[in-house]
């Protein structure tokens, strides 16, 4: 069987989407899949995703429906707006939203680490987290990921 | 073509289409042939992807007026 490790390091809503997708549609083609969810991408493990974010700041390539100067997306609210219409535009497209992709994965059989020094690190409370997820640090990714075909940093 | 069971992916974005086509293949029996319709333009390329990969054959591919039509036949 195949395998496939991904370490998901990004907790915005944009980084959100290439791990679960890419760990969905490997375990759809037959793959065993494990991703490790460290520092900011921890995040996407908690059982209430609605602080997982876009932000347009800093980040020229994003489409925008008008031109918005730096200055003026630093107004408070700036970040909630560009969230809710990118929500907004993922569902009218019909892209699945986070939530249901990443019950899929763990539908599908895939193993989501929680990388416990980060827990430790921000003060996350397992509690916080999904069930049905594991535990671990950077030995337990390299264990699966030595014998991985295919091996993302996203 | 005798088809035992047709799913409907219209309106849905990558990668929805294959994970709603695998999660229907596991429910089927060796053998029998599933019908996909998807209306996302990457549906060629991933599903020939999803048959080289698992192993149910792809028998048929066609499109016609934006929408794709897929017949599987289960390993």
């Amino acid at each position: 069987m195949k395998k496939m490790a991904i370490i998901a390091s990004k907790g915005t809503l944009d980084m959100a989407y290439p791990p679960f997708i890419l760990a969905s549609t490997a375990a759809a083609l037959g793959f065993e899949v494990k991703v490790f969810f460290t520092f900011y991408g921890l995040q996407l493990l908690k059982k209430d995703l609605s602080d997982v974010k876009i932000s347009p700041l800093g980040n020229p390539a994003m489409p925008m429906p008008v031109p918005m100067p730096s200055l003026v997306q630093v107004i408070p609210g700036m970040e909630s707006m560009a969230t809710m219409m990118m929500k907004d535009k993922l569902k009218k497209k019909g892209v699945a939203s986070l939530e249901e992709l990443r019950d899929m994965c763990l539908e599908a059989g895939v193993i989501l680490i929680a990388c416990q020094m980060t827990l430790d690190l921000f003060d996350f409370k397992r509690d916080d987290l999904i069930e049905g997820i594991e535990y671990g640090g950077a030995a337990t990714y390299l264990d699966f990921a030595g014998d991985s075909n295919v091996s993302l940093f996203v | 073509m005798n088809i035992d069971k047709e799913l409907d992916a219209r309106g849905l974005s990558c990668p929805l289409p294959i994970l709603r086509t695998k999660k229907t293949l596991s429910d089927m029996s060796s053998g029998e042939l599933l019908k996909v319709i998807a209306t996302d333009s990457g549906a060629p390329k991933d599903m020939q992807a999803f048959s080289n990969q698992t192993g149910h054959e792809l028998i048929e591919t066609s499109e016609m007026n934006g929408e794709y039509t897929f017949v599987f036949k289960k390993k």
